[in-house]
């Protein structure tokens, strides 16, 4: 059944009035495709969302319908259809635990070597796996309530916190801010929540499975989590995607918020379907994901390793408002084959003695081009702030480039900036020399490329680090040789 | 062992191997000497595989078959060993890491079973200690950083957990302290033995005091023009090469 398509009026929005305005189907699994303002109010209603929501959706969807599709970022790709995409897709059935998750999606995370069940056991790692764009499972919730440490999906939070989703949602990434996050926040459908409460220590890494499931659906998840004054929390956030034909647009929006002396460890591995060798299928990864330390003494510290995805652009970000917060962003970025990445970060200081630390190790290879973007801004009132940043590319044949793009502003006198970048070729000497003790071409590459990678490696937590290991490897398979 | 008949090589249409013949049988140390240029270390990459050279002619058998049609990992996993004159930096892996894989690799393609971590650290930590050799250096990045010393040391770390059946070492003695020195010399030493041959790229006799070679060949123009025992590289050393390679020169005009 197709929805019909109606022109709303831009004044106040209230719950009553999507009775009215709204002709589709709430009994179907699936939005028709296409983006109008029924289908938000579809979305809403399906998510049984307060009022505050829709409006601030509706918000969103009428800003972003004046905003173009940024080109500034060094990749191309064949427009989108905005109306060829379905907004919401459930999975068949609804499981309230992890007892009634379909036997098939947990076949499927196994072959991803994500075995939820063990993991809750061996690796003491809390699971909130999101299937396309409801969540399917969230573990040890009760082992981290007692500490009063909210973990679990956003639709969750939306109905059990509202309180805490009003008050910082979108604090960070304002509704504004660039076209694919006023596209996110219009039809968001799910992802995750997290609240760590005053000096709680989170005693185990948070973790969160992404996959993109139903074909044709654009993904797009919202994550907020906020660091309450003095805790602490790691958050694994990884994905995996099969190979599929059709393009992907997956938009999601992160938002960390860190308090008085809080930290926030966040670490990604990322490696959705890049496309074949011709650059056929594959994801277009739009992220938009940024961290206020908003607290004195606060820490934020993005960690990404970035291996799939036909297209990605994404900066992760740091906005240091109190005074001595840190920002770190540590990066390995991968593009292969026909593999476009535009990728970096951004350290806003605006607090005095603020510090921000970024690392970046982009690698080319086939005829992919990786472009590091990076911004570092020191306003006016950060006093004594300092920024180190280093960007090494990694070139792996001659057919690939790297590109980087570092802008500094600085506003006080008193700050320091400091930059290094540095580009190599894959040395073939040192391939020669490992072959000569014995390594074959491949192991030689891996080792090399993974040697690359150290300081962005060991940033990661240890079983991620394997993982991210792994996945360079699979990532860079024949790439030399 | 190692058998070098008629061998030519070219690099970029530049020959610099004209027919070099040579001979190793296992248990023998063999020294070649020669001027700058001369193509000593040139001989050692062709053995050991490297890309880039044009062979020309003649052919090298090792244990009977033809080296030169194996890759350069199937050439160290049938027991070739080269120690680089200049060792290369591969920033960021761990120097035990490295080592470890490599030998895995070779007992890998052997049949044989592979170390963990923990056997591997025992081996390497009791080929560290004759070689007097700071156990720090294991946790540091492959010859990064490392002194002209410290980086033909660990050529000779290497070699001693590899145990290669031909070793062939290219000016492993250059820019050594005299300590430094008998920590190859020891390092070689150690590994002599009836089955297994060594072949010493060398410009300084004092080496053959501590490696005592069973024969020494002067390389020049891309052959073996002259070979002798021992007491040619005091010859070498007391009168330069001049009186070679200008015989060499002289023979060439008639
Ligand atoms: N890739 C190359 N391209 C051009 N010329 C080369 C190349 N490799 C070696 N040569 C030349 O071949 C000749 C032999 O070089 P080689 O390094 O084998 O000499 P060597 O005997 O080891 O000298 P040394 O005693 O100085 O180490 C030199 O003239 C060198 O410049
Ligand atoms: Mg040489």
């Amino acid at each position: 059944m197709k929805p019909k398509v109606q022109e709303q009026p831009v004044e106040k929005v209230t719950q009553e009035e999507y009775k009215y305005g709204f002709v589709t189907d709430f009994e179907a699994d699936e939005a028709p495709p296409g983006l109008n303002e029924d289908i938000i109010r579809f979305i809403s209603k399906k998510k049984k969302e307060p009022p505050f929501l829709l409006e601030w959706r509706l918000k969103c969807f009428r800003h972003w319908t004046k905003m173009v599709e940024p080109t500034w970022p060094n990749v191309h790709y064949p427009k989108i259809n905005y109306q060829d995409i379905i907004y919401y897709s459930a999975p068949k059935q609804g499981p309230k635990s992890l007892n009634e998750v379909d036997p098939e999606i947990l076949k499927m995370f196994d072959k991803l070597g994500v075995p939820l069940q063990e993991r809750e056991v061996l690796a003491g790692v809390a699971v909130d796996a999101v299937v396309d764009s409801v969540s399917v499972g969230t573990t040890f919730k009760a082992k981290l309530g007692e500490l009063g440490i909210i973990f679990c999906s956003f639709s969750e939070a939306v109905q059990e916190h509202p309180d805490l989703v009003e008050k910082y949602l979108g604090t960070v990434v304002p509704y504004n801010d660039n076209f694919f996050a006023a596209l996110n926040s219009a039809v968001f459908t799910d992802g995750s929540f997290c609240y760590i409460p005053k000096g709680v220590r989170c005693p185990m890494e948070l973790s969160t499975y992404f996959r993109i499931n139903a074909a044709k659906t654009g993904q797009f998840e919202r994550t907020l989590l906020i660091a309450d004054a003095g805790s602490y929390v790691s958050y694994l956030e990884g994905c995996t995607a099969p190979m599929r034909d059709e393009n992907q647009l997956h938009a999601a929006v992160v938002e960390l918020i860190a308090l008085d002396n809080a930290e926030i460890k966040y670490s990604t591995v990322q490696n959705w379907y890049p496309g074949d060798k011709d650059g056929k299928g594959g994801v277009y990864n739009f992220v938009t994901k940024r961290g206020a330390c908003r607290g004195v003494n606060s820490k934020i510290s993005w960690t990404q390793v970035e291996t799939g995805s036909a297209i990605t652009w994404k900066y992760p970000s740091c906005i240091l408002q109190g005074d001595n917060s840190v920002g770190e962003f540590y990066s390995v970025a991968v593009a292969n084959n026909m593999q476009q990445a535009d990728t970096g970060t951004k350290m806003i200081h605006v607090g005095k003695n603020t510090k921000s630390t970024i690392i970046s190790k982009g690698i080319s290879a086939g005829k992919g081009q990786n472009t590091y973007r990076g911004m570092v801004r020191i306003q006016p009132a950060a006093e004594n702030a300092r920024n180190y940043t280093q960007c090494d590319s990694l070139l792996m044949g001659d057919k690939c480039g790297a590109h980087t793009i570092p802008y500094i502003e600085v506003k006080n006198n008193s700050s320091k900036v400091g930059h290094e970048a540095s580009t190599s070729k894959i040395g073939e000497d040192q391939i020669y020399y490992c072959r000569q003790r014995g390594l074959s071409t491949e192991d030689a590459v891996s080792l090399i490329v993974n040697g690359f990678c150290k300081e962005v490696f060991r940033k990661l937590p240890m079983e991620f680090a394997v993982e991210a290991q792994k996945l360079l490897n699979v990532s860079l398979e024949g790439s030399v040789g | 062992m190692l058998v070098i008949k008629g061998l030519k090589a070219k690099v970029e249409d530049k020959v610099i191997l004209n027919g070099v013949d040579l001979t190793i049988n296992a248990g023998e140390v063999h020294a070649i000497m020669g001027p700058n240029g001369s193509g000593k270390s040139t001989l050692a990459h062709v053995l050991a595989g490297r890309e880039g050279y044009e062979i020309t002619g003649g052919e090298v058998l090792f244990e009977g078959k033809d080296l030169l049609a194996l890759s350069p990992e199937n050439r160290a996993r049938a027991g070739i060993f080269l120690a680089f004159q200049y060792p290369v930096e591969i920033p960021g892996v761990n120097n035990t890491y490295f080592l470890k894989a490599a030998l895995n690799s070779i007992l890998k393609s052997r049949g044989q079973e592979e170390l963990d971590a923990m056997d591997f650290l025992e081996l390497v930590k009791a080929k560290l200690k004759p070689l007097k050799m700071d156990e720090s250096m294991l946790q540091r990045a492959v010859n990064e950083g490392f002194s002209g010393g410290e980086k033909k040391k660990n050529e000779i770390l290497q070699m001693a957990v590899l145990e290669p059946k031909l070793a062939i070492l290219d000016e492993t003695d250059s820019g050594l302290d005299i300590d430094a020195l008998k920590v190859v010399a020891d390092g070689v030493n150690l590994l002599r033995n009836k089955d297994r041959a060594f072949l010493l790229v060398t410009h300084y006799q004092r080496l053959l005091d501590y490696i005592v070679p069973d024969k020494v060949h002067v390389l020049a123009g891309g052959r073996i023009v002259k070979t002798g025992g021992k007491e040619l590289a005091l010859e070498l050393e007391a009168k330069g090469y001049e009186w070679i390679t200008g015989n060499q020169k002289k023979e060439a005009k008639v």
